[in-house]
């Protein structure tokens, strides 16, 4: 099973890496839902059977739909394509890349000396998930209730088509 | 079940934040900004998933749990904002909006 780990783990690297270097919007959130199902590979495999499921339900069903939602009903053309390979030139990359790279050897300088313990592999089941989330995690639960209603309301205020400005009408004072 | 040392996991979950934060630099259209940000909250809660792993805690797949809320909120929210900008600039670069009405 540590081979399946670090195969998911390599297919989630190059989908990820293949998601930010894209030109097409379409082929880039492909890649993403295939990064994302990898991630959920590795969920699965370290003992997290619950979030796995979750991974491909949320992030891999929902939110992806929401963007080819977005994608459709944009509509775009060839336009913003063309100039987005202009903005793939190397000279662009240099500077992110460096900062990411410094950032990625800090991470894991600082993981090295780490006495962590190895992952067990027994799985956490979906039984002391639950326990714990409404047991002593409740007003957590509660919070995030209290998030997708603002989430909900939020999207819909800033969706909706503005309409045009009204005359104002001889009656407004 | 697989039994890695949790470094290389955590290492795993660095590297997929750095290429998601390497994305929301370099990009300058709204979509691939907001999908790399996806791919920075999912590394960050797979950093948390691989911890509750390593010490048999649920408490990590329980704080993936509320990334995942947060992380479905801020799409739902910033997809909305993404299609108020394309009808009032009638393109996806950021770089359209730099200026303020001031």
């Amino acid at each position: 099973m540590n081979a399946v780990f670090y195969i998911s783990s390599l297919v989630a690297v190059i989908a990820t890496a293949l998601v930010v270097t894209r030109v097409n919007v379409v082929h880039a959130l492909l890649y993403l839902i295939v990064s994302l199902l990898a991630v959920a590979l590795i969920f699965f495999v370290l003992g997290a059977p619950f979030v796995a499921a979750l991974e491909v339900l949320i992030y891999a069903g929902a939110i992806m739909v929401l963007f080819v939602f977005v994608i459709m009903m944009l509509n775009l053309g060839a336009r913003g394509e063309r100039r987005q390979k202009a903005l793939l030139n190397p000279s662009i990359w240099i500077g992110p890349g460096i900062l990411a790279i410094v950032l990625l050897g800090e991470l894991v300088y600082v993981l090295i000396g780490q006495e962590l313990p190895p992952t067990s592999g027994s799985e956490v089941s979906p039984k002391q998930v639950s326990l714990a989330l409404f047991g002593p995690y409740a007003l957590g639960v509660e919070l995030a209730s209290v998030l997708l209603l603002a989430g909900l309301v939020g999207a819909y205020h800033l969706g909706r088509r503005v309409a045009p400005p009204r005359a104002p009408s001889k009656e407004d004072p | 079940m697989a039994q890695v040392p949790m470094e290389h996991g955590l290492y795993v979950a660095g590297l997929l934040f750095c290429l998601g934060l390497v994305g929301v630099l370099v990009r300058r259209d709204l979509l691939f900004v907001l999908m790399s940000i996806e791919i920075m909250l999912n590394a960050a809660g797979m950093a948390f998933v691989v911890a509750g792993a390593g010490w048999q805690q649920p408490d990590g797949q329980i704080m993936f749990i509320f990334i995942l809320t947060m992380a479905a909120a801020e799409v739902a929210v910033g997809l909305a904002l993404i299609v108020q900008f394309h009808h009032h600039f009638k393109t996806l670069d950021a770089d359209a909006a730099r200026r303020m009405r001031g």
